[in-house]
């Protein structure tokens, strides 16, 4: 799929996270976290995978975190994506 | 008839809240209800449904029954909704306005379509229909009938008052015509009835005495807003020590009596036979859940051997 519009998902609660999504020629992927030292590379890990799984190769992704757990971390970027890419 | 489940407390969990979501597994109560419906605004359908679904994907442990309130099937999302989230295997659906039995048979109908789908035995979704207009509260009867999926009928003070244009009081007293129907098309049915939500979180003895009401008309479980009111409408709920220790000698005595032959003996002066017998396994199997009493009462020891 490919990221054909600006679009957002997530809120700024604790234990949620923000995403988002541009359309973009490269990829990039930036991650602010209040735990970035900890679980970036954790976070950064879940991003590519679900990124992957949807086939988004280009854009700019990025994340906002507020100490998110991995399922919501799938879930908001799947929100985000869907809402990138429909028509 | 289903077997006898716990469900004293059913709690709502916002759907697009990940640290509610989160804490479901450590809540103590017996049902929670994760709401895509009332508690997300409009522009957040999408995402609390993808985010429930991951949510239910990722609690594979699961240590209560698991029900999702789905928007309105004649909405937009209510389809998309049951797409999305059935295949995270919930345990049942809580279908908002559920105003006649049409509404229900259509959700059997989707539901039993996506159970062919996913492969999954079909009736295992559940449903728990919400009774909160003048319609549905006056085919309760009929809604308690339109489905075998159905486990208990919920009535929703809520939206039943809007719809009769009345404002709800602490008393409750405008609620009592409704409440008893939908009792009534529940027991009928012989399936269990679940009390509306008490909203007013820090009025705990409103709560109490809201929930002892119910109790006392013959609802068997509340719905809740805020984990703080779970402690109190299961001690509601709780058979009273008293009440236990009559209904094990009630059935000491209907043994006795069958005995010698009959299927009625007088226990401290009152008369005990056969509907008498009924309410002390009732509360006996309420008490065995509560792990007051050791030994589940079987059907022998309340209807006598043939």
């Amino acid at each position: 799929m490919k990221i054909v519009k600006k679009a957002q998902a997530g809120t700024m609660q604790s234990s949620d996270l923000m995403v988002f999504l541009e359309p973009a020629e490269t990829l990039t992927v930036t991650i602010e976290s209040t735990v970035v030292k900890q679980f970036g590379a954790l976070i950064r890990a879940k991003v590519d995978e679900v990124l992957e799984k949807h086939g988004i190769e280009s854009g700019e992704v990025r994340i906002t975190d507020r100490g998110a757990l991995d399922y919501a971390i799938e879930a908001r970027l799947e929100t985000a994506i869907m809402r990138a890419t429909e028509g | 008839m289903a077997a006898f489940k716990l469900r004293r407390s059913l709690l709502y969990v916002p759907g697009n809240m990940p640290s509610m979501l989160q804490n479901i597994p450590i809540f103590n109560c017996d049902s929670v209800i994760i709401d895509l419906e009332d508690a997300v605004p409009l522009a957040e359908k999408d995402a609390a449904r993808h985010l429930v679904k991951r949510f239910l994907l990722n609690y594979t442990d699961r240590n209560k029954e698991l029900l999702v309130r789905i928007n309105p099937l004649d909405s937009k999302w209510g389809y998309e909704d049951l797409k999305v989230v059935l295949p995270a295997m919930p345990d049942g659906i809580r279908l908002p306005k559920a105003d006649t039995p049409e509404i229900v048979e259509r959700l059997d109908t989707l539901l039993t379509e996506f159970e062919e789908e996913l492969e999954v035995e079909i009736g295992r979704f559940g449903i728990l229909p919400s009774l909160e207009s003048a319609l549905g509260v006056i085919n309760a009867v009929g809604i308690a009938n339109s489905s075998e999926r159905i486990f208990a009928l919920a009535f929703g003070a809520e939206d039943y008052t809007a719809s009769m244009e009345i404002e709800r009081s602490r008393g409750g007293e405008e609620l009592f015509n409704a409440r008893t129907r939908v009792l009534w098309a529940a027991k009928a049915k012989g399936i269990q009835a679940v009390d509306t939500i008490f909203a007013d979180v820090s009025d705990m003895e409103g709560l109490r005495a809201e929930t002892e009401l119910a109790k006392r008309l013959g609802y068997t479980g509340k719905c809740l807003v805020n984990p703080r009111q779970i402690e109190v409408v299961h001690d509601v709920f709780a058979p009273k020590e008293y009440e236990v220790e009559y209904a094990l000698q009630v059935i000491e005595a209907i043994k006795r009596a069958r005995q010698l032959g009959t299927g009625v003996i007088a226990l401290g002066g009152k008369m005990v036979d056969a509907p008498v017998v009924k309410r002390a396994a009732r509360v006996l199997r309420t008490a065995y859940a509560h792990g007051m009493v050791d030994t589940l009462i079987d059907e022998e020891e309340i209807h006598g051997a043939q």
